[in-house]
């Protein structure tokens, strides 16, 4: 495999950007990026794009066109989409595409607005993400799928709300420094633990709130970045994807995410490393059970243990194993579509050193980060590690 | 005014909702009492509409009975709901194991101040209404003398 790295990262701030549209904050988060990487826009030879809701939200369709036009690369242009995993695919097949040889300088992300839809809205629109025959019709809401998890989770491990609001406590408090976040105030646990129920046994702390915001990453092979003298020191050396049953009921397991576990064994394989390596992890958050179920998927707790990971301060910012430094999609907020290429742009800064939270992981090498679709009818996990 | 020109003005009058002839059979014979899974030879159990068993593709899918009474494997009370189930919260949205399949539907007939619903409560499986626009729904009450 071609050595792939990530030359450079670009983000909006996340939380509500009401008076601009969905190209705009994509075009902010390219610009970003390619100024970050010293990469030029003309050697983009591929744009792939995640988004999610763009045709309920801003009744735009056929975006990838749109958003090649806004980021000012002309090339072959593609949307992907895998609910709240769409960035995460595309730049996966950006990595893949990339590691292949087929091209040199890829453009990946991803780019959401939902705060200009009402909450009943993009409570419907988010449950597009599950089965509407089997799930929908049956009154399953995206908060109320995650609940059903929390619920067989506490069923069959144990495990409490408090455990859970540990994990929201700790990922605000992560997000205070990170000037991308949506959420910079703590919630103490007790605070959370008070909150109002939205699908029992997740309170309101428990979920990521409605976002908007965008990703981008200049993807680019290790010989382009030495030709160009473009400093990348951070590499791709893992991706791994896994798909499930679409309906949680129709899974082996209600309370464990196999398409993650999939994803993380294909993404540990091709980096050649395994969960004791890693020193850093951005999971997929959208509730704070995703992250113990994400713990457990990334082998980095066993079955039925990741509860009790941040009440036990492991993975806290001072813990062995800091996860979620960026303040997760639980603080930092969730833009669905650009998701994906956020976490890796966190990563890849913590790793660097140049993330506000850098100094909690001074030495880490390996990171891993995990993106997840529905209730982990997809999932992608990516390893990245410091090459140079 | 071709029939064309009909489906065209019905559909911008109201939007249908997208169905399934198989999916409508499977719920018509829930309401009646002789729900069923669809099973493959390996015993794999799937919801219609299926040309292949999800799990193996298996073409030989046939009809088994669904159990007679069902488990609450999960559950939730939800307090945020869709625009689509607005006047029905709070409500439970429980996932049921009914022998060859779980289905996941709405748990009815308890009060939730005081009847708190538990895995492992034992259910009837049937089809009733949406309070919010009267649409069908799977629908679980507890079994007699549960």
């Amino acid at each position: 495999m071609t050595d792939v790295r990530v030359a450079g990262v670009g983000l909006t701030r996340f939380g509500s950007h009401a008076d601009r549209a969905g190209r705009d904050l994509f075009a902010t988060a390219a610009e970003r990026a390619f100024a970050d990487a010293g990469v030029p826009r003309e050697d983009v030879e591929e744009l792939n794009y995640g988004n999610f809701m763009g045709a309920l939200a801003e009744h735009q369709g056929h975006q990838a066109p749109l958003m090649a036009e806004a980021a000012g690369v002309r090339c072959p242009a593609t949307r992907y989409e895998s609910a709240c995993a769409s960035a995460g695919v595309a730049v996966r097949e950006a990595v893949r595409t990339v590691a292949a040889g087929d091209a040199d300088v890829v453009l990946a992300g991803g780019m959401e607005r939902m705060t200009n839809l009402p909450t009943a809205e993009v409570t419907e629109g988010l449950a597009m993400a599950a089965d509407d025959l089997f799930e929908v019709r049956s009154g399953v809401t995206f908060p109320g799928a995650y609940a059903l998890m929390a619920t067989a989770y506490f069923e069959a491990h144990g495990g409490s709300r408090r455990d859970l609001a540990h994990v929201a406590s700790k990922n605000h408090e992560n997000a205070l420094p990170n000037e991308y976040a949506q959420f910079r105030r703590e919630v103490s646990v007790d605070e959370a633990m008070d909150a109002p129920p939205v699908a029992e046994p997740l309170h309101l702390y428990d979920a990521c709130p409605i976002t908007d915001g965008a990703s981008a990453l200049v993807i680019v092979s290790a010989e382009y970045a030495a030709e160009h003298d473009v400093d990348a020191p951070v590499a791709v050396t893992g991706t791994g994807q896994g798909t499930d049953r679409m309906a949680l009921g129709d899974r082996e397991h209600l309370a464990r995410t196999p398409a993650a576990d999939d994803a993380a064994a294909a993404a540990y394989a091709a980096a050649g490393v395994g969960p004791d390596d890693v020193d850093v992890a951005e999971v997929h958050d959208c509730f704070t059970i995703a992250e113990v179920l994400a713990l457990e998927s990334l082998g980095l707790f066993e079955v039925g243990e990741g509860i009790s990971a941040a009440r036990e301060g492991i993975t806290t910012a001072d813990g062995d194993l800091p996860v979620n430094l960026s303040g997760g999609l639980k603080a930092k907020g969730h833009p669905v579509g650009a998701t994906g290429g956020s976490q890796i742009a966190e990563l890849t800064r913590l790793l660097r050193g140049d993330h506000p939270n850098s100094e909690h992981v001074p030495d880490a090498d390996v990171g891993v980060a995990h993106n997840a679709g529905g209730t982990v009818a997809s999932a992608v996990v990516h390893v990245l590690e410091v090459a140079e | 005014m071709t029939d064309d020109d009909a489906s065209g003005e019905a559909a911008a009058s109201t939007p249908t909702p997208i169905t399934d002839v198989d999916y409508e059979e499977w719920l018509d014979a829930i309401d009646a009492g002789e729900g069923y899974a669809l099973v493959c030879p390996d015993g794999h159990g799937s919801l219609p509409p299926r040309r292949v068993c999800p799990e193996c593709g298996s073409s030989a899918l046939s009809r088994d009975p669904l159990a007679e009474t069902g488990r609450v494997e999960t559950f939730s009370v939800v307090h945020v709901p869709s625009p689509r189930f607005a006047d029905d919260a709070p409500y439970v949205t429980a996932i049921v194991d009914l022998g060859p399949v779980r289905t996941t539907g709405v748990l009815r007939g308890l009060d939730l101040e005081s009847d708190e619903p538990e895995v492992g409560l034992s259910v009837d499986v049937g089809v009733e209404n949406r309070a919010t626009d009267g649409e069908p729904l799977v629908v679980f009450r507890p079994t007699d003398g549960a």
